[in-house]
């Protein structure tokens, strides 16, 4: 097909609600930054890591000892970022810093706002310059700073009292998903009214969302068939559970289909019937959306509805070979 | 020629909703201590480590296994990291095994987690595609139609999965280490609790559990000086099948079928519902019970819910081959740990060690697991009789 050239590519997010349980160490640790304190923990040698962790990196020993620690330091080794991105501690070029604070003996990651990268040097003394307000996160240190600099913020007490046990800590991963030259193929197809799947050539099965291959035979698939819009219900559930972000209302009955002359199902919902009324084995059509709102997906097919058309027996669902007239 | 290999220690953690006193870390390390007081060893006696989860994004600590070395004691020893979906308790316990059964280690502590307190299980296994509508809802949707071709195919009385729901949670009462504690539970209860994804009712799922679970796997030297009984490795096989593809078998994989094979062949087990003495099954949906019989060879094709239906498979009825007596993964689901769990408690069985949920006088109990669109498989035998 000339469509096959074509690229299609979509931006993508996805992203979890994460959240954590601190445990007692880094509890702690955090509760203590939510003070404008800081605290290292000394380990199994007597040493005092910095920032805490739960068990000794050398023996495994669970680590229970707390040490106070200044809040300044030596910067250890550092790299200047010239031109900081949208997720950086700050939007002016700054350092990223290996500081060892005075009376710990590991150094931490943090970042130091020098001004300018001559500024910069290593062995040279820093301290911290605690945000305004504090949450009880590692951004309650709002960077480092040289020795000398004075800092005039406005500290506002934290009245908090609770030791703090957890965090949320979300995450979204946005990216460029480019479909492989099967889905292509498909969604162009798909985005012209059609639904075109390939055959396998060597067991002869149908693939429709096609992926370019046949994962029974392990061959590439080329050769495109033209598919209806009829298909049979291969088996089914009735979801009572709301999709996050999705407007269909539960109880919905999502579906597995397999269109007349395909060999493998795919996922869609069923609909215009009553849920008790459907069974495997009952012949479906597609129910396309209004030609204009076509585009590269199969939301272009709004749903399933039944047709008037005895059951396929059980036996064939799926097992058809179709070549064609 | 393989050496002998034995579990000569188990840790597990009590299975919660939420363990919102510890880390990940803390709690990992929770059931390696235990392990290790179970054989009464130090950190200085584990020569590597193999830990298993199931996917990162389930709490979005991308390699954990990193992050867990200080935890694990594993400062200056080997660690590898196992990942086969949900069976991957299971096969990160096979691939310990064969360690120790090659001689390139001698004692290895093998570990599992999951803390879906963290994170959101369901919508991370289901998440939405690009060019994709968004239909997939949880592991329940995936397996739901399955089950239903299943009941049609084996014309199964509909109260099949309502029973292993009541059984698996009356056995789960008798083990206090399982998440959910349901002494009380009735055919009812389970029948009135709410339809999640018809035909499986909120009963009939599994729960979202925090845990760990830990094993020590030693040599036969080692294990023969092991304070505790060891239970002897018999049989380990893996196997795997893509998860879709025309003609695949759903309700009875071949990849399944083959595993079992494979382990009973090693393990000299000809009837596996004769020569073992208790299963513990990956079950966290209830009709994969008279599923899994089936696919295991315990019941011909069609008639596995004859087993549940006669007791068969209930310790507490007294029936001739308990399966899940630990309560399952219907009584407790931290997913990555779900697999190792099972294995762990076939060991416990064979060594006399599963108190109030013990099969009196097992000698002889399979641990199983499955993952992906039940298209992993990993299962091993184990025994109180050395080889």
């Amino acid at each position: 097909m000339a469509a096959s050239a074509e690229v299609l590519s979509q931006a993508f997010t996805l992203g979890y609600t994460y959240t954590r349980s601190t445990g007692p160490i880094v509890g702690q640790f955090l509760t203590s930054l939510r003070n404008r304190k800081m605290v290292g923990i000394k380990a199994s040698d007597g040493k005092v890591l910095m920032p805490p962790v739960e068990f000794d990196p050398v023996s495994a020993a669970a680590l229970t000892e707390f040490v106070d620690l200044p809040d300044s330091g030596v910067v250890k080794t550092w790299c200047w970022v010239s031109h900081p991105r949208k997720a950086h501690p700050s939007d002016k070029p700054f350092a990223w810093a290996m500081i060892q604070l005075d009376g710990a003996d590991t150094p931490m990651l943090h970042w130091v706002d020098a001004g300018e990268e001559v500024a910069m040097s290593t062995g040279m003394r820093v301290k911290v310059r605690w945000a305004e307000e504090t949450k009880g996160l590692m951004g309650d240190v709002n960077g480092f700073v040289p020795d000398a600099m004075a800092l005039l913020g406005d500290l506002k007490p934290n009245d908090a009292t609770d030791t703090i046990t957890g965090m949320e800590a979300p995450i979204y991963l946005t990216y460029n998903f480019t479909a492989g030259k099967a889905t292509a193929q498909y969604l162009h197809s798909i985005k012209k009214g059609q639904l075109v799947g390939q055959r396998c050539p060597n067991c002869r099965n149908v693939y429709i969302p096609p992926r370019g291959s046949c994962a029974a035979c392990g061959v590439p698939t080329v050769e495109e068939v033209v598919l209806g819009n009829k298909a049979t219900v291969e088996s089914f559930t009735i979801v009572y559970i709301p999709i996050p972000g999705n407007p269909i209302k539960p109880p919905y009955v999502i579906a597995n289909l397999v269109l007349d002359g395909a060999n493998l199902s795919f996922l869609h919902l069923l609909s215009e019937c009553k849920n008790e009324d459907v069974r495997i084995g009952m012949r479906v059509e597609a129910v396309w959306k209004p030609e204009e709102e076509w585009g590269y997906a199969m939301e272009n097919i709004r749903y399933f509805k039944p047709i008037d058309e005895p059951d396929m027996a059980f036996s064939e669902i799926g097992k058809l070979i179709d070549e064609g007239k | 020629m393989a050496q002998l290999a034995a579990v000569v220690g188990v840790g597990q953690t009590k299975y919660k909703t939420k363990r919102k006193d510890v880390s990940i870390a803390g709690l990992v390390r929770e059931a390696a201590i235990a392990a290790l007081e179970d054989a009464d060893l130090t950190w200085d006696d584990i020569d590597a480590v193999i830990l298993g989860k199931a996917p990162d994004m389930f709490e979005g600590i991308i390699m954990p296994e990193l992050y867990l070395t200080d935890a694990l004691g594993c400062n200056g020893k080997p660690m590898l990291r196992v990942h086969t979906a949900g069976s991957v308790g299971g096969s990160t316990a096979i691939v310990a095994a064969s360690y120790v059964q090659s001689g390139v280690f001698k004692r290895i502590l093998t570990v599992s987690f999951e803390k879906q307190s963290e994170s959101n299980a369901m919508w991370a296994l289901s998440n939405p595609q690009p060019f994709s509508p968004h239909l997939n809802a949880g592991a329940g949707g995936y397996f739901a139609p399955i089950i239903r071709e299943y009941m049609r195919r084996s014309d199964a009385p509909y109260d099949a999965g309502i029973k292993v729901a009541v059984k698996d949670r009356l056995h789960g009462a008798r083990n206090p280490l399982a998440h959910l504690q349901l002494p009380n539970i009735t055919m009812k209860e389970v029948e009135d609790s709410p339809m999640l994804w018809e035909p499986l009712r909120f009963l009939e799922a599994c729960p979202s559990s925090d845990g760990a679970c830990a094993m020590i796997i030693a040599n036969e030297d080692l294990a023969t000086k092991s304070p505790r009984k060891p239970a002897w490795i018999r049989g380990t096989a893996m196997r795997s099948e893509p998860t879709m593809y025309a003609g695949r078998e759903q309700v009875n994989p071949q990849a399944g079928i083959d595993c079992a094979k494979d382990v009973y062949a090693q393990a000299g087990i000809h009837n596996p519902r004769k020569d073992l003495d208790c299963a513990e099954v990956y079950v966290p949906f209830s009709w994969y019970e008279p599923m899994w019989l089936e696919n295991l060879g315990f019941a011909d094709v069609g008639k596995g819910w004859e087993l549940t239906m006669n007791n068969a498979t209930s310790l507490i009825e007294g029936g001739d081959i308990p399966w899940n007596c630990s309560g399952g993964v219907l009584s407790s689901n931290p997913i990555g740990a779900s697999g190792m769990i099972r294995f762990a408690e076939a060991a416990q069985q064979v060594r006399g060690e599963a108190h109030g949920h013990q099969v009196e006088g097992a000698k002889t109990a399979l641990g199983h697991a499955y993952g992906g669109g039940a298209q992993f498989f990993s299962m091993w035998v184990v025994s109180a009789d050395k080889p």
